[in-house]
Parts: C-alpha cells; structure tokens; sequence
C-alpha cells in the first residue's frame, strides 16, 4: 500500500492540469464561477467544469433565475447542491441576465450546459421544477415540490435540496444526496448537520452519546449511552422524541447498527471481550449472540452489506484488530482485510458501501490512521487519505461519498471525500466533531 | 469567673458592713479584711472547677487524636482501596509493578464485607474511539479476575469502561498517554463504615 498513489495526491496532480484547462475553456466560453463554493479553498480552487476529470464527466447544468423572494436563495442552494454532489457541474453565465420567456437550447448550449433547470415559486407555495435536455431540445422531466414554511427554515431547505437530488436523477440517473443529514458526536452529546454543512445544532435527549446510527426509515437513531454506570444503546424516535433502552445481558454495549430492512439492530457487547448481537429493533426479545468469544477477544462495529445477507465486523481474535465478514446468522465468518504476520495496523471502523462493492475502513498506514477501502469480491484496496490523521468513515447513499472525522485542518472535524473525484470539503467547525453517520436519503419527491 | 467574684466580694462586704452597723463600732475595714475569712473555699471551688475542665478538654483531645488517628487510617484504607492501577499500550495484561497496588485492595475487601467497588477501565487516545471502549473493559475486567483469583467475591465487584473519553491527563505525549491507560475503583457502597483491617 505505500507505493499506492492516493487518491488525493492524484487529485491534486489532476487539479492542477485541470485547473488550467478549465480556465482556459471558462475563458473561450465567457463563463465566470462565482465563489460561492469557497468552503474547501485549501484543496479546491472550486473551479471546474465537466469533462476535467478523466473517471467520469459533469453534464454541464444551468439554473435559471426564479422569481420571487426566495428565489434567488432557492437557486444558489441549487446550485451549490449541484457543486457539492459532484455529478453536475452549475454553470452561471456571466454579467448579463438570461433570457427569459421559452428556452433558447441553441444559446444554452453554446453557454456550456447539458441541462437547464427550470423552476417557478407557485402561488401554493411548492416549486414547479422543469429539466430540460438542451442537446435534445426537450423537456425532460417535469415535477412540483412542496415547500414547507417558514421560508429558509430547516425543513424548506430540505425540500430544495430535494429539488436538486430529483434534477440531479433527471439528468444523470442518479439521485443526488443534498436531502440528508450527517449525526456525530460533539460535546458529549450527538449533534446532527445538513449534508451541505448547514444547521449544525446538538440533538436533545443524546448527552452522553456515541456511536450514532441511521434506521434505514430515517426515522430512528441508534446510539451508546456512556453512563457512569456502564454503556447502553438506546433507540430514539427523532420524530416523537422517546427513546428506549435496548436489552441486553451487560451493561457494557456498543456500536449499534440497524439492518437495511429496518427489523433488526446488531451491536456489540460483553464484560471482558465483546461479542456481535442480534434483536428485534423494536422488539422486547432478548439478543441472539453472532459470535463466539473466548477469553477477551473483541468483535464489534458491525455493519450490512446491502442486501442484509453479511456484516463486516471489526475483531481482535488473531491477536490483533482486523476486519472480518460473516452471514448476517454469525456463520461463516472469514477474514477480509489482508493480514501479514508481524504487522498491526490496527484495522478497525468498517463501513458497507450502499451499491455493496466497498468496505471502508481505518488503518494505521505510516503510523497514522488514514482511511481506506477494500472490495470483499477481489480484496483489492485503495488508500483514500493522506493528510493527518484520517477515521471512521461512513458512506452517504450514492456510494460514492464518504463522511469521516480528520485532524487535517487542526481538532477532529468532520470532511467529506468524493472518491471518485477525490474532491473534499469540510463539513464541520466549531468544536470536536467525530464519529460520523451519514444518513440516508431522507425524503421522497412527491 | 471573674463577675462570679466580684459579686461575691460585694455580697461579703455587705454583710461585714451590717454586723458592724448592728453591735461594737468595729475598726474601719480595711481593703484585706473581706477576702480573709471566705477567700480560700472560693478558690479551692475554682481550681476544682479548672481541673474538671482540663480532664474534660484532655479526655475530648484524646478521643479527637483518636478520631483523627482513625480517620487517617480509614482514609489511608479508602486511598489504597480506590488507588489507580496503569497498563501498557494496547494492553490488558495487570503489569507487575501495579500488582502491589491490587494487593493492596485484598485485604481491604475482606476486613469489610459489605463494600461493593466499580473499576472503571481508561485508555490512552491513540486507537479507535470504539475500540478503545473495549480496550477499557478489558482493562476493568483484568482487575476484577485478578481480585478474584485472591478471593474477593465477584458479586461485589462492577466493571465499566469509558475508553478515551474521560482522559485524566490532556495533551499527546507519552507522559499523557501514560497516566490516562488506567483503572480507576470507586467504593459504590458500604463506604461510610470502613473498618481498618487486622
């Protein structure tokens, strides 16, 4: 792995080729980005446009100006959406106002756009959302969306952010992840964000929480408790408010995790060495054990593969911490991270990519962790980070993006990586953050 | 004192006063003459009363030596029974130099049966933050295996964990990380009626 270019020294070889010649298309074009995305300024000029990255293209989009009082917000939301989901590259043509009135396709094209959103405030209140295919000349897909009061509060924001995942579908097939929210851990307490970085504030009712996790409904969380008189997980209902402590043998659980249909919680417990449990989630059964312990060995950190047929699990059982992967029963577990004798590097936080074709997770790579990737078919692995000290990662719904906690800007703070771009950008400041659990998508388009 | 004194001084005088209005014109009194005849009773009353009070400030000084002696001895108990115990990096195993430490509780444990203690098991921040949850309870339980392997009984003994999330040193040093890799022993009760063992 320490000859393995990492993705992000490439992506700072390729931006820098890449920043050049998207210049100098900008250029030609008369297109100008507004600095609207500077958040990540560090590592990304921001500048691009599609067609820069050699793994894959950004159609090109153009949103219209809309009318009204929220109008101008609605779009830079958009837009910004559009910037952060790394699949579709907002264009904003420069100086003078667009054309309003039917779409001009041939004008729109020669500005550099695929696509062209189309959305009008309606007199209810929703958003009337029009994709049009600019090559195609056609409308693509139309849609309304509710927009729920108060204006800029956090449930109308969500609502746009759906709007950008739903054009984001349109034109590239595959829904974007604005419309989700990120749980962590920060002063002892859970606290939850925006995936766009926006209304951090701290959950009521999870002093003391660790280890968050999502219910596939969006509805639920699971968390450890660190009381003074051991660990529990608790199960609480972000909707309704109560919270219900799980089962469980020891006073001593961790890192809970939810089934991906939603039936079964699996987490982690023991008073000497730590075993994997199964129950009910919202059951009052008692927990089935996963796995076997001798002595003090540890197994914990479960998580399903998509299907629900396997979980990885991190264990200590050959002496030292290594990834494993067993049926969902606890029956064939076999080791999935390559082990060499006389090396410990202590591989832990395993986290089941969403599309099932990567487990990401932490190692010590030159006596830090940093976080990586390996594919349970052929094993292969790609280092993701290389500046300071990387962890616990957690996929967003499209498989592609990866929340996790790094030193890289000082105190632990949450970033986000495309791994496909290897694009990355700060999620959170403030105080400590860590731990993070990405949500999934949060609300369907009406 | 003194006012008890003076009043019965004026009460004397008084009564010398009215003998000598009553019979003979008597010599005019002088200054030594009342303080004569009752003086000696009077003092012998407040030497009594002194020396019942310097028993009585002996006897409480005594028992409060007593009290402090035997606070000091329980409070050493409570100290030697609750002392941190230290391990190394990423490990479990009770280190020999932590051994006496331990030692130590044994008796403590058996002279007083109604104590139950929490070992609450501490890690350094280097690991992962959930693995380090497990490394503690492993450190909490090695203490408690090893508490009853001499003899303690097991139902007295609580084992929690709280990883690197409690740090009793702050900063990334050896030196920090060395004082957080610990066990701590809380009394959870029968603490208020520590006896000292024999």
């Amino acid at each position: 792995m320490k000859s393995r270019r990492t993705a992000e020294e490439g992506q700072r070889r390729d931006r820098r080729t890449g920043v050049a010649r998207a210049s100098l298309v900008l250029l030609a074009l008369g297109i100008a980005t507004r600095g609207a995305f500077s958040q990540d300024t560090a590592k990304s000029p921001g500048v691009r446009i599609g067609l820069t990255y050699a793994r894959g293209t950004r159609p090109g989009v153009i949103i219209t100006p809309i009318a009204g009082v929220s109008g101008d917000s609605i779009r830079a939301l958009i837009s910004r959406d559009f910037d952060f989901g790394d699949r579709v590259q907002p264009v904003t043509p420069a100086g003078s106002a667009l054309p309003t009135g039917a779409l001009n396709y041939p004008l729109f094209a020669k500005l550099g756009a695929q696509a062209v959103v189309q959305a009008t405030v309606t007199a209810a209140g929703s958003l009337h959302v029009a994709v049009h295919d600019i090559a195609a000349g056609r409308v693509m897909n139309v849609f309304d969306v509710a927009l729920p009061p108060p204006i800029f509060g956090p449930e109308w924001r969500m609502a746009v952010h759906g709007v950008s995942d739903e054009a984001e579908r349109v034109i590239t097939e595959q829904r974007g992840i604005a419309q989700t929210r990120i749980l962590y851990e920060r002063d002892r307490a859970l606290w939850i964000v925006d995936s766009d970085g926006a209304n951090a504030h701290a959950l009521q009712g999870t002093q003391a929480g660790l280890s968050p996790a999502w219910h596939p409904s969006g509805r639920y969380i699971a968390f450890c408790l660190l009381a003074n008189d051991g660990q529990f997980i608790v199960v609480r209902d972000l909707l309704g408010g109560t919270a219900h402590r799980v089962n469980s043998r020891w006073a001593s659980s961790n890192t809970p995790a939810f089934s991906p249909d939603g039936t079964t919680l699996v987490f982690a417990s023991g008073s000497d060495g730590f075993d994997l449990y199964s129950v009910a989630a919202f059951g009052t059964e008692q927990p089935q054990r996963l796995t076997v312990n001798r002595g003090s060995v540890i197994n914990q950190q479960p998580t399903f593969s998509p299907d629900g047929r396997r979980i990885a699990f991190q264990s200590d059982r050959s002496g030292h911490s290594e990834v494993y992967i067993m049926d969902a029963d606890g029956t064939n577990a076999e080791l999935l991270t390559t082990m060499a004798y006389g090396e410990d590097p202590k591989r832990t936080n395993p986290d089941w990519s969403p599309d099932g074709r990567k487990v990401a997770f932490q190692a010590q790579v030159n006596g830090s962790f940093q976080v990586l990737t390996i594919n349970p078919r052929d094993r292969s692995v790609s280092n993701l980070t290389s500046e300071g000290r990387n962890e616990d990662p957690s996929w967003a719904p499209d498989g592609r993006h990866v929340v996790f906690t790094s030193t890289r800007s000082g105190a632990k703070q949450l970033w986000v990586l495309d791994v496909e771009s290897a694009r990355v950008r700060q999620l959170t400041h403030g105080d400590r953050a860590r731990m993070a659990a990405w949500s999934p998508r949060l609300t369907s388009v009406k | 004192m003194q006012s008890f004194d003076r009043s019965v001084f004026a009460l004397i005088a008084a009564l010398t006063a009215a003998s000598a209005c009553r019979g003979k014109p008597a010599p005019a009194p002088g200054p030594a003459a009342p303080t004569s005849a009752p003086g000696p009773r009077v003092n012998q009353d407040s030497i009594d009363a002194a020396r019942r009070t310097a028993e009585e400030a002996r006897a409480k000084a005594a028992a409060a030596e007593e009290a402090r002696r035997t606070a000091a001895m329980l409070s050493s108990v409570r100290a030697e029974l609750v002392k941190t115990i230290y391990f190394d990096y990423d490990k479990d195993e009770i280190r020999e130099d932590q051994r006496i430490a331990l030692d130590a509780k044994v008796p403590i444990l058996t002279a007083n049966p109604s104590v139950r203690i929490r070992i609450a098991g501490h890690t350094d921040s280097r690991g992962s933050d959930e693995y380090n949850l497990a490394l503690g309870q492993r450190r909490s339980a090695a203490a408690k295996r090893y508490l009853v392997s001499r003899g303690v009984p097991e139902g007295r003994i609580e084992v929690v964990s709280f990883g690197e999330e409690r740090p009793a040193a702050q900063g990334d040093s050896e030196e920090s990380w060395a004082k957080n890799r610990r066990d701590e022993f809380e009394i959870i009760s029968g603490g208020d009626s520590l006896r000292v063992p024999r």
